[in-house]
């Protein structure tokens, strides 16, 4: 048995491969591109929702959505960590990201314009990635599994935080009311853009099944959701914003309307309504804080050279 | 022969392990091309059990490694102390090695409590 063929063995028995184990150059190459993607949109996903912290209508709203955004922070990091055993260093990372050379999922580039759009984010965005993260836990690559496991136990309350949102104006007055249900709108198509172009506009697909590094095919993951939310929504008394959702008794899954792929590949390529200014956000964030990156580094040789010293 | 190398927690690859080597003496606490140093993160998660490997994250000192561990791995009550350690002072064995390293141990059943045949009658042991 050769390298390559040793490696799919381990990947079809279900054994995990790890940063030191032999890989195909093209595994890692794809690896890298969708942790550090995936990477991204945790850390780009915080704009949106931090929009809001300082207007958050109670205490207890706002200490729930600091939480929120604190996580994906945490999110961030982990799946930076676990890129990085593959050999790409954080700097590159973010030099990727900064120069747009690195996507990020495309739903962060929509505006937050209501408080609701938080309760929107919550149900719809994070239950659209929480769909695609589960998979991922059973990833073949170690460290990705690893960190997706964290990633999952955390993003349970962010789900339930957003529903719970919109529930609560969904029984308030009439302009709470529509303003739940103009934010459903709103989110509605591009959270069903987020699990990415049908499966026959998906030719990587079938390679990362293969690998085992995707479980599940974009159009699987996003029926289920379709489904979930497609029942979820009458508890809210809202609508979903389609026409041609139905109950299809012979699928036994909901029936759909086309999606606007056009769309989705104009905001992917740089032209959906936020993409300038988060992107922007995070560049002026890292240039902001280089005299901050220096400084600690000055800080811990001053201290390393006075123990050194002091040892002598 | 048995060769332990020398490496990262993670694969950097044998070009920038090499530089990694001089890292390690030298007094430097800066980490690859001006970024802070990685550190690994090791949990405790209550009293009586064993540090368990978290993950990793860049610190510029030990202190900053700690307060950064317990912001990202410690937000839910998972622990209640926190080693780090810094991610060039890990070795670790290679995999190519595995063969060489854990075979021996498979024919050597008679480590294990079922390879002794003993009466049905001895009771406790
Ligand atoms: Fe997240
Ligand atoms: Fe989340």
């Amino acid at each position: 048995m050769n390298l390559e063929e040793n490696f799919q063995q381990k990947v079809d028995d279900e054994i995990k491969i790890e940063p030191k184990d032999w890989m195909p150059e093209k595994y890692r190459q794809t690896l890298i591109r969708q942790i550090s993607q995936h990477a991204h949109s945790e850390i780009v996903g915080m704009l949106p929702e931090g929009n809001w912290i300082t207007r958050a209508p109670s205490l207890r709203r706002k200490a729930i959505l600091i939480a929120k955004v604190q996580d994906e922070a945490g999110h961030g990091l982990y799946l930076y960590s676990a890129a990085e055993t593959l050999g790409i260093s954080r700097d590159e990372m973010y030099d990727q990201l900064h120069t747009g050379k690195a996507k990020y999922s495309s739903i962060f580039n929509y505006p937050t314009l209501t408080w609701a759009d938080i309760g929107a984010i919550g149900w719809l965005v994070d239950g659209a990635a929480i769909l695609n993260q589960i998979p991922l836990c059973r990833t073949s690559f170690g460290p990705y599994a690893r960190a997706m496991v964290r990633v999952c136990k955390e993003e349970s309350f962010h789900q339930r935080q957003g529903f719970e949102l919109l529930l609560t104006l969904s029984q308030g007055t009439e302009a709470q009311k529509k303003m739940c249900q103009d934010a459903i709108n709103r989110w509605w198509w591009p959270s069903l853009m987020m699990f990415g172009p049908n499966d026959d506009a998906s030719p990587h697909t079938a390679q990362s099944m293969k690998w085992k590094i995707k479980r599940f095919t974009n159009d699987e993951l996003r029926q289920k959701f379709i489904d979930m939310i497609a029942e979820q929504v009458k508890v809210l008394n809202m609508t979903l914003p389609d026409d041609e959702l139905k109950w299809n008794e012979e699928r036994k899954h909901y029936d759909f309307g086309k999606i606007n792929w056009e769309e989705f590949w104009q905001v992917v390529g740089g032209n959906g309504p936020c993409n300038k200014q988060r992107l922007d956000a995070r560049k002026n964030a890292w240039a902001d804080g280089e005299w901050v990156r220096e400084a600690a580094t000055a800080y811990a040789e001053k201290k390393l050279a006075k123990q050194t010293t002091n040892a002598a | 022969m048995i060769t332990i190398r020398k490496f990262y927690y993670g694969d950097y690859g044998e070009s920038k392990l090499d530089s990694s080597s001089d890292n390690e003496t030298s007094s430097s606490p800066s980490g690859v091309g001006g970024e802070w140093p990685l550190w690994e993160v090791f949990i405790r998660s209550k009293q009586g059990l064993d540090h368990k490997h978290a993950g990793s994250l860049h610190a510029a000192d030990a202190t900053m490694a700690i307060e950064n561990a317990r912001d990202v791995y410690t937000r839910r009550m998972e622990g209640i102390s926190i080693w780090v350690v810094e991610s060039k002072h890990i070795h670790a064995s290679n995999p190519d090695d595995a063969d060489a390293l854990y075979d021996p141990a498979n024919d050597k059943a008679y480590r294990h409590p079922t390879f002794y045949n003993l009466p049905d009658a001895v009771k406790h042991m």
